[in-house]
């Protein structure tokens, strides 16, 4: 393989100019980040420790093997939603390693609104269910949950991906079987209850964790009868006399221990189906994407840049180098993985296109995961391309990306506008994973363009009625359509409504998909079988 | 010159005795233990006779079976080290019985100096000087108290055939004579099956010279010059030296006639030591030296007096043993420079010496400035059969100051984890001002114990508890590393062990919790690449160009150059400093859990022994500090005494009973 030459001087002003800008992007996503890690605040760990329990961060560190990665799931989900602080959505999931498996955890965080379900932490819960059946991983539910959220009914009830998806999914994942393994660590009320029922194998731990269909209080208005939380749905009533849990804990520590063992009994070896090498550290250190990325989102770079601080070595087996030049496509090895990678370098035309699906043609032959690096406003548009058949070129990309069926990853890194975003497997392509830049927008088009389009729309009108407006009255119809966009287009906006997976730090981008695609092959590479392809 | 003997003994002894005796052409054969038949003394030897089970009296002290076991291979000698056989008459009786050598004196010399107050009247008749004393057959209390009065208080009993401080006991007034009596008593029965008893003035500010002679079978004898062994703890030896500091040349011409006169005076030949105490001049002078007693036998010490005078004392035993004159006159030996002797233990000086058995993990000793004389390796069992030391430090120099520098030094460099060692101790010891000073007597560790033991106040520093972590997060990575070897994902990323996480610091919390402490320590670790950095209450350590080599790890600590030795096994570290070896537990929450809860009356065995005293029965209630059960190890009594009031709910041992460490003896019931 060939490595690529940088090109950047990492000494020039534009570097250090760029550098603090995406340095101030980055701190502010972490300064977020490590306040959504508090939870509910410190009034409600009190509350939670001095019931005996570990906090949910602590749940998670001790259930993983000891210095396991966590790669986690969408902590900006809830984000500005809400009036209430919604900390990472009240639920948090992600991966890590249990007994030397990687499996899916999800954890109720009952300092955040006695960890009762909101939309979005439906959302967020039912999509860790997703990666955990895209990719084959076991589930942990680490169970301390009042249920719905009872003000928000209406959006976390009824319809085909709320709650009762939760349920759907443990059913429908156990009969493929991928472990569902439940430990109740607190309350386990109501739809909650099913949780750990329809798990393969539950804890619950003495004390704090209960089970039931309907509270105490709900049982005395239903029955009249008066019985306590322990005796209604208590750990000895379900691990002696209902038989709803498996295990016995006497506490939190004991019943992430139990949780272990249990994982260590899954027989599930990892199978890898993929040629992997030592992997080798990038000739150019990641940390420099930093000054790569322009600080003005609207100044071109090379996209080689990028890669040649993500790959192992540098080193870039590139395809149809000379064909199609605004979509670079080519072989790398990614943490040892072979990876086929699809970046944006410019606008995408008819070439670019047929590049793009012929390419990943190739992958799915081949059983190659893709990496796709988003940076697109758009495909081209005028007469001479849509007479050239530009929407059929970008169908055919758009056919073989929604139809392959090796594991695709997806990194935004600039902008994410149109049907671009469509081509290069937005979210609505299934990549198994979906990540964003600090720097990142996506949005059906750019602001400036919108804001044109809508004003232009408004002034051709205006002038049919013989009207017309000045300048000054044009910008202000503009501005708030350009805040808009910029507002609804930010990363910060799209994670919290879980568009993506999470963001993450430009510098690693590395070690994100490393952990993502090692992830993805507990699930065999499945052949592909494309659609048509419209000629 | 003999062509093959026999070794009867084990350990660091066994293996000096073999490695002469093969310098020498002489082939050997060693003397085995169901408990040594892996020991280094074993594989030292050209061959090895099992001769029984671990225990003492079912193996090492079976004369008949060792004759057996020499004339089985046709060893012409017995060597019987120190301790075990070595001073039994009877046994030196059954090798000529045998026509087999026993390298040592004459079963009558023998038994001349094993009973004190016989070996003291032939001293007395012989001119040499005694302490006042009285060391006659009547053993009426009474008597011997009256006896005491007359003599002044303080004095000192002790078992006529006692030896190495073991049925001893010093009274300081005539109020505490009948109690003290009744136990030494009791002790010379249980040590040696015999309870007569001697008394003797205590000698103030005394020290403990001792002087090595040598006489052959053609009725000549020389001396070796003098031992210094004054740095003692409750009559044991820990530092040894020679020349004594302070001795003059008429002193010690006086005293090398007077010990000489004492091996010719009961027909000596081999290797001996004539014990004197020494009175000393409050500038450290000695004085007047009274008889003390003869120790018929090679010494633990002897390589003090090997350092000095360039001669083998093994080599000179098989000569003089097999007939030989002595090497040399007593005017070719000579005394050049000064040596020093540590005796490293597997015993726990923060508490009370008591012997630490356990397996000997890690051993490294430094070669280049010290002589060690061992009998264990890496891996090796010290076991609670035998004497739990593991090595004798020796070092030389130019001149005393010399000789403990290098002593400190070594010491330093000398690493033992597995079990705990008085290495700390000794280092204190040989590096205290007052030892360098020359100004000792026997008191010097009671009156220094404040600065030899370890401070309990003080706690582990903070570079330990970082290198302590460091060792445990690299311990973490290569256990990772081993077992992704193994996986069909052998690089995966998910095999890291730094803690890492999405748009956060990869950092673990250790807690450890060091010995003696009621807290653990958290110790917040941040993972940076390479580099770490440590966190510890405010302090933070950064280390950088880490680097490994065995259990040493060597970094760059906040900029300063810095060194450990780190054992780990399981959830016990030991980290080995120059100064002191810091024993540290992690406690790991998962690793306890579902573990019942320690509950309230777990009674353990404080170390491997066997129940001498069971005072309890199931059921009944008992008080705070009440005895409930006597544990018997090393020789020394333990009383297992009740935390607090309750009642027992079962006695899981009696009498006779073999213990180990960490064993429940009895549980109980808080009321």
């Amino acid at each position: 393989m060939s490595a690529i030459h940088s090109k950047i001087n990492p000494r020039s002003d534009d570097f250090e100019e760029n550098r603090k800008a995406m340095q101030a992007l980055v701190e502010d996503l972490e300064a977020k980040v490590a306040a959504i890690k508090q939870g509910g605040g410190d009034k409600a760990r009190d509350k939670h420790l001095s019931r005996g329990k570990l906090l949910p961060r602590d749940r998670v560190r001790m259930l993983l093997d000891p210095g396991s990665p966590f790669l986690e799931f969408s902590q900006l989900a809830a984000h500005g939603m809400y009036d209430a602080n919604i900390a990472a959505g009240g639920v948090i999931t992600g991966i890590g390693r249990v007994a030397g498996r990687e499996c899916v955890i999800v954890v109720n965080d009952a300092t955040v609104k006695g960890g009762t379900y909101y939309p979005i932490t439906v959302k967020k819960h039912v999509r860790a269910q997703e990666i955990a059946d895209q990719n084959n991983l076991p589930c942990i539910y680490l169970v301390d949950s009042g249920g719905a959220n009872l003000p928000n009914q209406d959006e976390v009830f009824p319809d085909r991906d709320h709650f009762g998806r939760i349920f759907y999914n443990q059913a429908n994942m156990s009969a493929k079987g991928i472990p569902q393994i439940a430990v109740v660590m607190g309350s386990c009320t109501a739809g909650g209850a099913y949780v750990p029922a329809m798990s393969d194998e539950s804890v619950i731990v003495k004390g704090t964790g209960t089970i039931f269909l309907g509270g105490p209080p709900l049982v005395k208005a239903a029955t009249g009868e008066e019985v306590s939380a322990e005796d209604l749905g208590g750990a000895d009533v379900h691990s002696r006399t209902s038989g709803v849990t498996d295990h016995y804990a006497q506490d939190d520590t004991h019943a992430l221990s139990i949780a272990r063992k249990i994982v260590g009994t899954l027989n599930r070896p990892k199978q890898v189906s993929l040629e992997v090498s030592e992997p080798r550290e990038p000739l150019y250190d990641p940390s420099e994407l930093y000054g790569v990325i322009p600080a003005d989102s609207r100044k071109p770079f090379d996209v080689r840049e990028v890669i040649a601080r993500i790959v192992d070595g540098s080193e870039f087996d590139e395809f149809k180098q000379l064909y199609g030049t605004t979509l670079v496509c080519g072989f790398a090895k990614l943490w040892g993985y072979p990876v086929g990678i699809v970046a944006n370098n410019g606008i995408l035309f008819s070439e670019s296109a047929l590049k793009g699906a012929h390419f990943v043609e190739l992958c799915s032959q081949r059983g190659i995961p893709l990496v796709f690096l988003q940076n697109i406003t758009g495909f081209m548009v005028g007469q001479k391309y849509e007479s050239g058949g530009i929407a059929k070129d970008g169908a055919k990309l758009v056919t073989a990306v929604a139809t392959t069926n090796v594991p695709k990853f997806t990194v935004v890194i600039g902008g994410s506008f149109g049907a671009g975003n469509y081509g290069m497997c937005g979210r609505a392509y299934s990549p198994r994973f979906m990540w964003m830049w600090p720097n990142a927008r996506i949005s059906v088009m750019g602001g400036e363009q919108a804001a044109s389009v809508l004003a232009q729309v408004k002034q051709d009108g205006m002038e049919a009625r013989g009207e017309s407006w000045s300048e000054e009255e044009r910008e202000a119809f503009m501005n708030p359509i350009r805040a808009q966009y910029e507002h609804q287009g930010h990363p910060y906006y799209a994670s919290a409504r879980l568009w993506d997976d999470g963001i993450i730090d430009p510098a690693d981008t590395r070690t994100t998909l490393g952990l993502g695609i090692s992830a993805a092959l507990n699930a065999p590479i499945e052949p592909t079988k494309f659609g048509i392809f419209r000629m | 010159m003999f062509e093959k003997i026999l070794i009867a003994n084990r350990g660091e002894i066994a293996c000096r005795v073999i490695e002469t005796a093969q310098s020498m052409g002489i082939a050997t054969v060693a003397v085995y233990s169901d408990a040594d038949c892996g020991a280094k003394h074993v594989a030292l030897a050209d061959e090895a006779v099992h001769i029984g089970p671990a225990p003492v009296r079912e193996s090492y002290l079976l004369g008949e079976r060792i004759i057996e076991a020499a004339k089985q291979t046709g060893a012409q000698a017995i060597h019987p080290g120190y301790g075990f056989l070595s001073e039994n008459a009877g046994f030196a009786d059954l090798c000529a019985k045998n026509d087999l050598i026993f390298i040592g004196p004459p079963a009558d010399a023998i038994r001349a100096m094993g009973s004190k107050s016989q070996a003291k009247e032939i001293m007395d008749k012989a001119g040499v000087p005694l302490v006042p004393g009285y060391h006659g057959d009547n053993q009426d209390p009474d008597f011997l108290a009256a006896e005491a009065d007359k003599m002044g208080y303080p004095v000192l009993i002790k078992a006529s055939l006692g030896g190495g401080g073991k049925g001893m006991r010093l009274v300081e007034k005539a109020a505490d004579f009948a109690a003290s009596l009744e136990s030494c008593k009791r002790e010379a029965v249980n040590a040696f099956g015999d309870d007569h008893v001697l008394v003797e003035r205590f000698v103030t500010r005394p020290r403990h010279i001792e002087m090595q002679v040598f006489a052959d079978s053609h009725g000549q004898a020389v001396h070796l010059f003098e031992r210094d062994c004054s740095v003692q703890r409750r009559h044991q030896k820990v530092l040894e030296e020679a020349p004594a500091p302070g001795m003059n040349e008429e002193l010690r011409a006086e005293m090398g006639k007077a010990a000489t006169d004492a091996a010719l005076a009961i027909g000596y030949q081999g290797a001996g030591t004539v014990e004197f105490i020494v009175e000393t001049s409050e500038d450290g002078v000695p004085g007047a030296f009274f008889f003390m007693e003869m120790n018929t036998r090679l010494q633990v010490e002897h390589p003090v007096t090997e350092m000095i005078t360039g001669e083998d004392l093994v080599a000179w035993q098989l000569k003089v043993a097999s007939g030989m004159p002595l090497p040399k006159a007593q005017s070719e030996i000579t005394c050049t420079g000064h040596a020093l002797e540590a005796r490293l233990y597997a015993e726990d000086p923060a508490n009370d010496f008591l012997p630490a058995i356990g397996r000997l993990h890690h051993f490294k000793t430094p070669n280049a400035i010290a002589r060690i004389d061992s009998g264990v390796r890496a891996g090796d069992e010290v076991s609670m059969h035998y004497d739990p030391m593991i090595a004798k430090v020796i070092t030389h120099g130019a001149d005393r100051s010399e000789a403990i520098r290098r002593m400190v030094r070594a010491l330093e460099q000398t690493e033992v984890a597995g079990l705990v060692t008085n290495r700390d101790f000794l280092k204190k010891a040989a590096g205290h001002p007052a030892f360098g000073s020359g100004l000792l007597d026997t008191s010097f560790i009671e009156k220094y114990e404040t600065d030899l033991l370890p401070n309990e106040g003080e706690g582990a520093s903070v570079h330990d508890l970082a290198f302590a972590a460091l060792a445990l997060l690299r311990q973490r990575d290569r256990q990772a590393r081993s077992e992704a070897d193994h996986s069909a994902d052998p690089w995966s990323p998910w095999g890291r062990t730094d803690n890492w996480r999405l748009n956060d610091t990869s950092n673990t919390d250790i807690r450890l919790q060091p010995m003696g402490a009621s807290e653990p320590v958290m110790v917040h670790a941040e993972i940076d690449g390479q580099d770490y950095h440590f966190r510890i209450a405010d302090e933070v350590l950064s280390f950088a160009a880490v680097r490994e080599e065995g259990l040493d790890l060597t970094a760059q600590v906040n900029g300063v150059k810095a060194k450990r030795a780190v054992h780990l096994r399981e959830s016990a570290l030991t980290v080995i400093g120059a100064d002191r070896t810091q024993r540290l537990t992690l406690i790991d929450p998962m690793a306890a859990a579902g573990e019942e809860e320690g509950g309230s009356g777990r009674m353990t065995a404080p170390m491997p022994g066997k129940i001498t005293a069971v005072k309890v029965n199931a059921g009944e209630s008992v008080e705070e500090g009440q005895a409930l059960m006597v544990v018997e190890a090393m020789k020394m009594e333990h009383t297992i005494a009740a935390p607090h009031d309750g009642v027992v709910a079962e006695v899981r041992f009696a009498v006779g009973d073999q213990v180990a460490e960490g064993d429940e003896l009895i549980s109980f019931e808080e009321v």
